[in-house]
């Protein structure tokens, strides 16, 4: 926030970030609500994978405990709705914990694997645990509202709309703050390099245990947002494959960057329905799109993936830089 | 007692197909250290290439293993080639998103052409059970174990005596060393990517023929992460050891509870981890903090 360049392009976001809820339709605005969701869930994954460098493919799975954590608090216990996130958010923290205690022995692809454990443990748990679901295979989460106050239903997208702006905006500022934190600083070194980091005293314990619970607290928050927000929680929402486009949105939007996990994760939750969109427009001329749709949207998270890998290794974040770069020395760049 | 000879068979033959794929698996870590999530998805393109052949093409089934083979191996040369080559040298996590990016597009692809809805199959291996010590088990089960056990002998061979073999065992062992005697590493790279690919193959059409042709036959990648680790990620007898102790595990713990296959072999997968990280067989180099 030091230059006049930064100064206008923070006023330039928040006036367009006040302005969608009254441009955008309810459908889009949904869309709009299920980026902002995401961008907490990947700002938390970033703060493990991108700024510590520890592989996690148990994001579904941290998913899953924060949604059935709140919606439990909530419906089953009676708490009132914000107390319930907030619980959420720490009894997942504690899941992630534990399950980062692996990473102190295994590095790189072990850990990796460790997590794809973890995520396939949670998910069978979820899915067989009849005392969680009743035996109803769902799970009901009550809808936004606190102290008597409940959501309108003609405005409910708009309203959940600031409450998800707020938060995500909230966890990107405390995000950002912590990586000029000592904390956030031994992560880096952490990731950087272990026995350097050691050396100059970092814990490494704690630096990795801290890493995997703070990650897991931005999931947690993620999760118990969905609940509340879709009302219903199922097993179905927490798969691998929802790890897997976690983790695409970190790499396309650029690892180690608050930025980067927004801009990725508006743009894995825009190619969906961008691409039915098309579909739609098309359906005449190339009747195939339409057909194919649900094969198209799955292959387009892998083939997104593949090629930010390729081409761009550092995301989004990465090629605004340039293009920034581009811009500022034009025409003599 | 009959019940448990059942299982016995049962976890034999899904283990003799694990271990199938696991082997596909530990010669692209061995020959490039790529840790390969994108296995389950090569049984998948596997099996479907032989349905193409077999049933679309109406070829022999012998000839079918041949062009799906072909097909598959190609397939995964060209990927060896194109993906994974450009990102040698990368962090671990491109390497292994990369192949995660990659399941999405081979299973999405398959969805494509052949849709979501389970093919049948004309039997290939033989129907009808036999009796043993009572417990009647059925035969195609039997007949998986055996072609299982083939395949490895030739892997066996192959590796023993082919010159090619020796050139992957050497770059395995150690790539500067095979680089100094002349041995194409690209080459051998390659190799492995397509005899993984063929190996995946073999284990697709064996469980298709069991079961059926489906998108769940991409769950058998996961399943292989448990076998590896347990059999060591280097070591190529570990999958047949680790594949056998799997594929009984899971079933067993089905005989239990039912449904309990599905998260036995993880829990099974988190012990090793922690008690024994390099697995059974496998060289303890694992880096510690």
């Amino acid at each position: 926030m030091s230059t006049r360049g930064e100064r206008v392009r923070m006023v330039l976001c928040i006036a367009v970030l006040v302005a969608l809820p009254f441009v955008l339709n309810n459908y889009w605005l949904g869309i709009a609500n299920a980026i902002g969701i995401a961008a907490i869930g990947a700002i938390g994954l970033n703060i493990l994978v991108g700024f510590t460098g520890q592989i996690s493919l148990g994001q579904g799975g941290f998913l899953a405990v924060g949604a059935f954590t709140s919606a439990l608090l909530a419906g089953r216990a009676g708490l009132p709705l914000p107390l319930a996130v907030a619980g959420a958010v720490v009894v997942t923290a504690t899941a992630g914990a534990i399950v980062g205690l692996p990473a102190l022995r295994l590095k790189g692809l072990y850990l990796a694997i460790a997590t794809l454990a973890a995520q396939q443990i949670i998910e069978f748990t979820i899915r067989r645990w009849r005392w969680l679901t009743e035996g109803r295979g769902y799970l009901e989460a009550p809808p936004l509202g606190a102290l008597g106050w409940r959501v309108q239903h003609a405005a409910f997208e708009r309203t959940w709309y600031w409450v998800i702006v707020g938060a995500a905006a909230l966890g990107a500022i405390v995000a950002r703050n912590v990586f000029r934190t000592a904390l956030g600083r031994s992560f880096m070194a952490v990731r950087d390099q272990e026995t350097a980091a050691q050396a100059i005293g970092v814990n490494l314990t704690r630096a990795k245990l801290t890493a995997f619970a703070l990650s897991s607290g931005y999931v947690g928050l993620a999760g118990a947002l969905t609940a509340h927000y879709t009302e219903i929680v199922t097993w179905e929402r927490y798969t691998l494959d929802i790890s897997v486009t976690y983790v695409g949105m970190i790499i396309v939007g650029g690892l180690g960057c608050i930025a980067g996990s927004i801009y990725g994760a508006a743009f894995l939750m825009l190619v969906p329905p961008l691409l039915s969109a098309l579909a739609d427009a098309v359906r005449d001329t190339a009747p195939f799109l339409a057909d194919q749709l649900p094969a198209l949207q799955n292959a387009a998270v892998g083939v997104v993936i593949v090629l930010f890998l390729l081409f761009e290794p550092r995301g989004l974040d990465r090629l605004w830089r340039r293009v920034k770069e581009y811009v500022a020395t034009w025409p003599r760049s | 007692m009959t019940q448990f000879i059942q299982l016995t068979v049962y976890g034999l033959s899904n283990g003799a197909v694990l271990a199938l794929a696991a082997l596909g698996f530990v010669l692209i870590y061995k020959a490039t250290n790529v840790i390969n999530f994108a296995q389950g998805e090569f049984l998948l393109v596997g099996a479907y290439a032989f349905y193409s052949a077999f049933v679309v093409l109406h070829l022999p089934a012998i000839l079918a293993v041949a062009v799906g083979a072909a097909v598959a191996a190609a397939l995964a040369a060209a990927i060896e080639r194109l993906l994974l080559r450009p990102l040698i040298g990368q962090d671990p996590i491109a390497v292994i998103m990369v192949t995660i990016g990659l399941s999405a597009v081979l299973k999405a692809v398959v969805q494509i052409f052949y849709g979501t809805t389970p093919l049948e199959m004309p039997k290939l291996l033989p129907r009808g059970s036999v009796a043993i010590l009572g417990a009647i088990v059925p035969t195609d089960r039997l007949v998986a174990i055996v072609v299982a056990a083939a395949v490895f002998a030739v892997f066996g061979a192959f590796f023993r005596w082919s010159r090619h073999g020796v050139a992957m065992r050497a770059v395995a062992d150690d790539t500067q060393a095979a680089l100094a005697q002349g041995i194409s590493v690209n080459r051998i790279s390659a190799l492995a990517w397509a005899m993984a690919a063929a190996s995946a193959l073999i284990a697709g059409v064996l469980i298709g023929d069991i079961a059926e042709v489906s998108q769940n036959l991409a769950g058998f990648g996961l399943i292989v992460f448990p076998v590896v680790i347990l059999g060591g990620l280097e070591s190529v007898p570990g999958t047949i050891v680790g594949g056998a102790i799997i594929g009984l595990v899971s079933q067993y713990a089905d005989g239990l509870s039912p449904g309990a296959s599905q998260v036995a072999p993880f829990i099974v997968l988190v012990v090793i981890l922690l008690v024994r990280p390099y697995g059974l067989f496998g060289q303890p180099r694992i880096e510690r903090v």
